[in-house]
Order: structure tokens, then sequence, then C-alpha cells
């Protein structure tokens, strides 16, 4: 592995080209949705989390929109060139938000906790042996395995640094502090209105000099879709996150003056969309009937119509826009006497397949919709079987379908967030994020876990390409799409996007003309 | 003293009927697929078997239903209503949070629609087969099948939107720092829109109702007589027809009432308004049954007394009610 040592970052002196012009103060009004159960980022996860408590609390890395690594508390960092030791040297003068220092203690203890409450975390930290502080500044990892995509598990959401004087000791869940998180982050927690808004204000002790620019934030709850498109259209939110609005309403607010939208800042999440096939019973069992049901949709016109052209129709399980994609597998393009054909060849008896559409708005229903048209028109029999979130869990996690709506997030790297989809030993009745489609090709198992950990990226890039082929000839789920969130806000909110994960830290630059 | 006495017995019932409506909830609450942890784990977009099982024994899961049953039975005997793992915060805590902002809304809605309601029946049925008559009967038709959510939008479009002399969504001014008048104020702006869109219903309702059952009191013989012994017709219009017409009309008011807490998840949902109709929807959404249960809880403990309230004013309208009894 060639070595990687990062010099130390001048962020001050990166800061330093352009500052005349950023402009300090002002408050900003986003949504979010829908109201998050939690905000201690360390105990619960899910994306209204993460996109608040993101700016309260801090990971060691940030990621570029090219999911490269950028210091956050971390300032620089140095891979051992067997890729068995991580060293990070942490930024100096960072305190927490009740005053108390941080050190490297505080990660050290964050491993722990962390390995009690987050599942992701978990099991990237699998594969690392011990975590040690030889110095206040400084936090040395040392693996079992080198193990590739590691450099990828740092951000706030996959590893938030948690304060070590607050919960050591203490029965996390019910820790009395969980409702005034304290961070290292750019914004303090100040107040939470349930069922209203989150105000969260400027941290005048932020460790980077100048930073934040916006003096408060207030993080508005509107839990209908149309209400929320009002909310933008009367100026009383400025920003709507990725998915706030309907797609139908996203055109007719991105036309309005003064008003922005980008699909930057969701490359590190790279949300890929597909149902999974029941593997295991019911005519979904068949390879052939799974190719049929690719030929069959036509994914063009759910892009075009159903998502309003945002979107990328993906080749297969790698995100276009992760790292080791690769277009070169087989294609399936929208063939309908293709997918006859093999119907016919697998004597295909009719029976009725169940869809479980994703109980996560009208979009989503619409959808359903286009897939069960399409498939008919090849002769497939479809019924819609709907639920509410739960009981999609329910189905899903127990099996209970025969196709079934979902997205997952990619996390940057192949090892990270697609493996998990399509590994025999991923196979558990029970929880909803893993191969729920039943999948199993011992062959591609060791080819993934092979690859995982394997330090030379030409090579991963190899083994990565010989499990698309074969995955995409298989077909154990349909892909449907790369989704894009676009995300609109007044263009005079300067920075708003700068890194891979968007929203989720990106109001630490953020600043707003006035 | 009878009042008394009846209102003691009443309560005693009250208190039971509360109790098989716990236990009953439980169950139903519970036939409902998926639970609490599995949602969570699932929002994190990530999650084992170890989470999912560490989640479960957390919330008491693990346990067998009817032990779960028990320590649930158990704990509202000692009005203890329970821990919202999900939020993070006791039940009766969420409740009493949220529950000002629906009163706030549904009371108001609740004197809108019946004092309108009342007056503009009155008003029909004076003027029975006049142009005033048709306009109040066709107002009150059209604002009876309107869908809610509809006539919602509609206001927001042309009050918010178009006109921006309303606030089209939520409780206050978010940041305002308003406090005292100022903040009583900022609230009444806020709640115009949804608590007239909540009451338009009913105030139709109320408002057929009356005239209806003005017209027919006015047929009876004690208003012949009242109109023989030489009466203002407006004072048998107040004290003779009025005070008769008003029994249905407190009947369905009764009825509203119990509504009153949990009964405007649509309104709260599109106006933002952060209250308890809206923790139920969501709480239910996410499986949070110790949330859930006990909003139904308050929910029916206020069904019921708004019921004993209603047979309270019936008596005071028509005193002859108690004596039959």
């Amino acid at each position: 592995m060639k070595h990687l040592k990062l010099t130390t970052f001048l962020v001050a002196a990166m800061l330093a080209t352009g500052a005349a012009a950023q402009q300090d103060g002002g408050r900003l009004d986003l949504i979010v949705q829908p109201e998050p159960p939690g905000l201690m980022l360390g105990l619960v996860q899910n994306g209204p989390t993460q996109m608040v408590a993101g700016q309260i609390y801090e990971g060691l890395l940030r990621y570029n929109t090219d999911l490269e690594p950028q210091p956050s508390l971390a300032k620089s960092w140095e891979i051992a060139e067997d890729g068995m030791t991580y060293t990070f040297h942490l930024n100096e003068g960072v305190t927490w938000h009740d005053g108390t220092p941080f050190s490297a203690e505080d990660v050290v203890f964050t491993t722990k906790f962390l390995q009690d409450n987050h599942a992701r975390f978990r099991a990237a930290f699998s594969h690392v042996e011990s975590v040690d502080a030889p110095d206040a500044n400084t936090v040395v990892i040392n693996m079992k395995e080198p193990y590739g995509p590691f450099i990828n598990a740092f951000e706030a959401g996959s590893m938030p640094i948690v304060p070590k004087h607050i919960y050591e000791g203490t029965d996390y869940a019910t820790n009395e502090m969980n409702a005034t998180p304290i961070g290292t982050g750019p914004y303090k927690f100040v107040e939470w209105s349930k069922g209203s808004y989150i105000h969260l204000t400027k941290n005048d002790d932020y460790y980077i000099d100048g930073l934040p620019h916006i003096e408060d934030l207030y993080y508005r709850v509107v839990p209908d879709a149309a209400s929320r498109a009002v909310a933008f259209e009367t100026g009383e939110v400025s920003v709507l996150p990725g998915g706030a609005v309907e797609n139908w309403d996203v055109k007719r607010l991105t036309e309005m003056d003064g008003v922005c939208s980008t699909s930057k800042g969701w490359e590190f999440f790279a949300p890929h969309a597909w149902m999974w096939l029941n593997n295991r019973e019911g005519p979904t069992a068949d390879k052939r009937f799974r190719q049929a049901v690719m030929f069959a949709l036509d994914r063009e016109f759910v892009k075009d119509v159903v998502w309003n052209g945002f979107g990328t129709v993906p080749t297969g399980p790698v995100s276009s826009k992760t790292n080791f994609y690769t277009d070169d597998v087989p294609q399936y393009p929208h063939d309908p006497e293709k997918a006859k054909e093999l119907l016919a060849e697998m004597n295909y008896d009719g029976t009725p397949v169940r869809v479980l559409p994703l109980p996560y708005g009208e979009t989503w229903q619409r959808w359903a919709e286009a897939v069960k048209q399409n498939l008919e028109e090849v002769g497939i029999k479809v019924d819609i079987d709907s639920a509410d979130v739960a009981g999609w869990n329910e189905k899903t996690a127990s099996w209970d379908y025969d196709m079934a709506f979902t997205y997952l997030y990619q996390y940057g790297d192949p090892a990270l967030g697609v493996a998990r989809n399509y590994t025999a030993d991923q196979i558990k009745k029970g929880s909803p994020w893993n191969n729920v489609e039943g999948y199993e090709n011992p062959e591609l198992d060791k080819m993934w876990a092979a690859a995982a950990i394997e330090p030379d990226n030409e090579k991963r890039q190899e083994m990565y390409t010989e499990i698309q082929q074969q995955i995409v000839e298989d077909v154990p789920v349909a892909w449907l799409l790369e989704i894009e969130f676009p995300t609109i806000y007044r263009c005079n909110i300067k920075n708003l996007i700068t890194t891979g994960i968007g929203l989720n830290d990106g109001l630490r630059d953020a600043w707003i003309e006035q | 003293m009878a009042i008394a006495g009846t209102i003691l017995g009443r309560l005693l019932k009250a208190a039971l009927t509360l109790l098989a409506i716990a236990v009953l909830n439980f169950f139903l609450i519970h036939a409902a697929p998926g639970d609490p942890a599995a949602v969570l784990a699932g929002e994190a977009g990530a999650a084992d078997e170890q989470m999912i099982a560490d989640l479960r024994a957390q919330f008491g899961l693990d346990k067998p239903l009817y032990v779960q049953l028990f320590t649930y039975v158990g704990n509202i005997l000692t009005l203890d209503l329970g821990y919202s793992f999900r939020q993070g915060a006791p039940v009766l805590d969420l409740i009493l949070e949220r529950l000002p902002a629906t009163l706030i809304l549904t009371l108001t809605a609740f004197w809108i629609s019946l004092l309108a309601g009342v007056a503009l029946g009155v008003a029909a049925s004076a003027r029975v087969g006049k142009f005033t008559d048709s306009l109040i009967t066709g107002t009150a038709l059209l604002f009876y099948a309107t869908p809610l959510y509809w006539a919602a939008l509609m206001a927001v479009l042309v009050f918010s939107v178009q006109l921006g002399w309303l606030p089209g969504f939520g409780y206050e001014t978010v940041g305002s720092g308003y406090g005292g008048f100022d903040r009583a104020i900022d609230i009444l702006k806020h709640l115009i829109l949804p608590a007239l869109t909540l009451g338009l219903f009913f105030m139709a309702v109320y408002m057929r109702m009356t005239r209806a059952s003005m017209l027919e009191v006015a047929q009876q013989d004690f208003v012949k007589t009242a109109r023989a012994k030489g009466l203002a017709p407006a004072t048998i219009r107040r004290r003779h027809i009025l005070r008769n017409a008003l029994l249905p009309v407190v009947t369905l008011a009764g009825l509203q009432a119990g509504q009153l807490v949990g009964g405007a998840v649509l309104t709260e949902t599109v106006f933002a308004w952060p209250g308890i109709g809206r923790l139920m929807f969501e709480s239910l959404a996410a499986r949070d049954y110790n949330t859930i249960l006990g909003v139904f809880l308050v929910s029916a403990a206020m069904v019921i007394i708004f019921n004993i309230i209603t047979d309270i004013v019936y008596r005071l309208i028509d005193p002859r009610i108690g004596h039959k009894a």
C-alpha cells in the first residue's frame, strides 16, 4: 500500500482565502423531517438525528465530495504501510460544550461506548485489535488485519465522538444528559420544543478561529409535505433538505426567484434503491424470473416521471458515485419481449407476486404502481401489499414478501455499504438491513471477504468488478435507482454543502449573505 | 345532593370503564405488526440482532405478554403512565407538554363552532324560507361537505401564501423572544386558521341541528300557549323554543367535546401544531407502546368526563330530566 503520510492540514490558511467576503451572524431556519427520536448521536443514528446532531457532535474525519478524508477532530493522520496501524493527531485546544477539555481519552472511551450502541460501528470495528491514547492528543488504532475501507468509517454519523466525562459509568440509555447533548461541534444545543423546533446556537469557543458564521439554527418540525413547501414559499424556512418535499414540488420551488438547489452532499451515502426479490420461494426464486423482472421494468420512465428526472439508473449493486464502481456488467434495458421469453422458458404459471412499497410518502406509492404496471404488461400478476413503517419492518425482517422496495446507503465503500446485502453470513431473520433477499453464493462470499482486507486498491477494483459482474447476472435484487435528493435553499446562503455528507456537517462552513 | 351522589356513582363506573379500556388498548396495540425496537433499528439504517435484542430487553419486550400486561396495569393503577424509551422521557411529561396546545386549538374550535352554529341556526329558523335562510343553509352545507385537509390547504394558500395576513403553520413565531401579552397575540394569530378549519364542520352540524330543532319545537302546544298569552316573540324564541331546542345540540356538543383531546390529528399535521393528536399518530407509527397507551387513556378519560358534564348540563337546561330518573 502506498504510504499515505498526510501532512498537517492548514485549515486556518485554507479559510483565510476568501474570508474577506464571508459575513458572520444571521439565523437559519431549516426543515427536519421527521422529528428525530433523540439527539444523542452515539445512541440514535437515524437520518434526522444525524442531520441535527451532526452540528453538535463531530467525528475524527470528514469526507469531501470525492470521498477523500479531511481533517475534523483529527488534524492529521498516518496509516502504516502494512495497513495495521492508524495514528490520529488531534486538534489542540478543543473543548466540549460544557467547557471540559477534549482529549484522546474521549476517543478511546467513544470506541467502547459505540460498540455497545452502534451496529454499523460495531461491524467496522470488528477488524480492530486495540485503541490506545499514548498522549492527550494522539490516538493509535491497531488492527487485527488490514482493512481498506476502514479510513471511511470516521465521519460524525459513523463514529461520533462522545464525552467520557458525562457517560463513563452511567446507564447510557437513561442518562439525563441525552436530553441536552454535549459535543465538540460548531453549534451548541439550546432548546427542543417537541413537535415544533430544535434550536442550536453558535459555539463561540469553537477551535477553528472564525467558524462557524451563523448565529442561530432552527430546525423546524413540519409533518406535512405540502406545508413544508408552503413554509419555504413564504420564506419561513430557507433550507429544504433532500426529501423534505414531494418530488413534484421540487421543480416549482426551484424556479422561484433567488432559489438555488444542488444534488451534492449525498456522495458518501449514495442512496441506492432496489426491490428485494425473495430468492427463497415463489416465482422470484427462479433466476430467469428475476431477470425477466429487470427486463420488464422501465426504469428510465420511473426516473423521469416519478422522480422528476432526478437520479441515475443503476447498472448493479455499487453506486456509480462511489469507489470501485464498474459499468462492465450484463445490461438490462427495458425489453418486455425478452422478459416474456424468459417467463415462457421457465413456464411461469401466473402465480401472483406481492409487492411491498416503502411507506415513505407519495413518491414511493406511485413507484410501486409503475412497477405493477410494467410487470403486468409482461404477464406477471401483482398485488400491492401496503404497510406502515413498523409493518414494513416486520414483513421484510421476517421475509414475508415477494418483492419489497428499499434503499440503502453505500457509505463510500462496497465493503461498508454494499456487501452486507449480498453475503450469506448476513442472512439474519429479524432485521431489515442485511441480506433480506436470501442470496447465497459461496464463491462470491470468499471474494467479498478477500476484497475487504486487500490493501492494494487496483486489486480491489479487479475483485469488485468480478463481483459486480456475477451479481448482476444473478439478479438477487432488482436495482431501481441511484436516488438523488436535491437540497433546495435560498441563494444567499453560501457554502451550505461542502462535504460528501452534505447538510449533516455543512453548517460549520455556511454563512448568510445579508 | 342527588347530583353529587349520581356523580360519585358515575365516577366509580368510569374508573372501571377506563381500566377495561386500558386492557383492551393494550391488546390492540400489541396485535399490530412490528414493535418499537424494530422501528428504531430500521430508522437507524443498520442493525444487527444484538442491537434489536438489547433494545427489546431495554423496553421490557422480551418478557411474556401477560407479564407486560400486569406491569402496565399495575403502573396505571398508581397513576404511572410509564416511560417512552423512544423519546427518552416519562409519558406523562410528554402528554402534559403537548396537551395545552391541543386544548387551546380544540376548545377554540369547539366554542367557535358551538356559538356560531347555534346563532346561525337560530337566525335561519327565524327567517325560514327566506334568502337569509337559504344563504346560511347553503354555506353550512358547503362546509359540511368540504374535506378538512382541503379546506386547510386552501385557507393556507389564500391567507398565508397569497395575502400574507396570517402564519400558515406552527404554534408561535419561533425564536421571537415574545413574552406575556405579545406572545398571547402571536399564538392567537397562529390559532386562527387551524381553529377555523377544525371548527367549520361542527359549526355546520350545529347550525342545521339548531335550525331543525327550533322549527320543530315552535310547532308544539306550549309555544302556542305562550303566544296566546301575548308574550313577546323574542322572549318566546329565547325562553321557550331555544331552551328546549338546545337539548339535541348539547348531546352532539358532548360528543365533540369528547374528542377535544386527540381528535385533531389532521389539523395538527397540516398546520404543524405541536399537539397531542400528532403525538398519538407519530407514537402509533413508531409503535411507542407506552406513549400511545398513555394518550389513549387520557383521551378515554376525557370522553368519560365530558359525558358526565353533558349530563349535568342537561339537568341545568331541563330540570325535569333528573327527577324522572
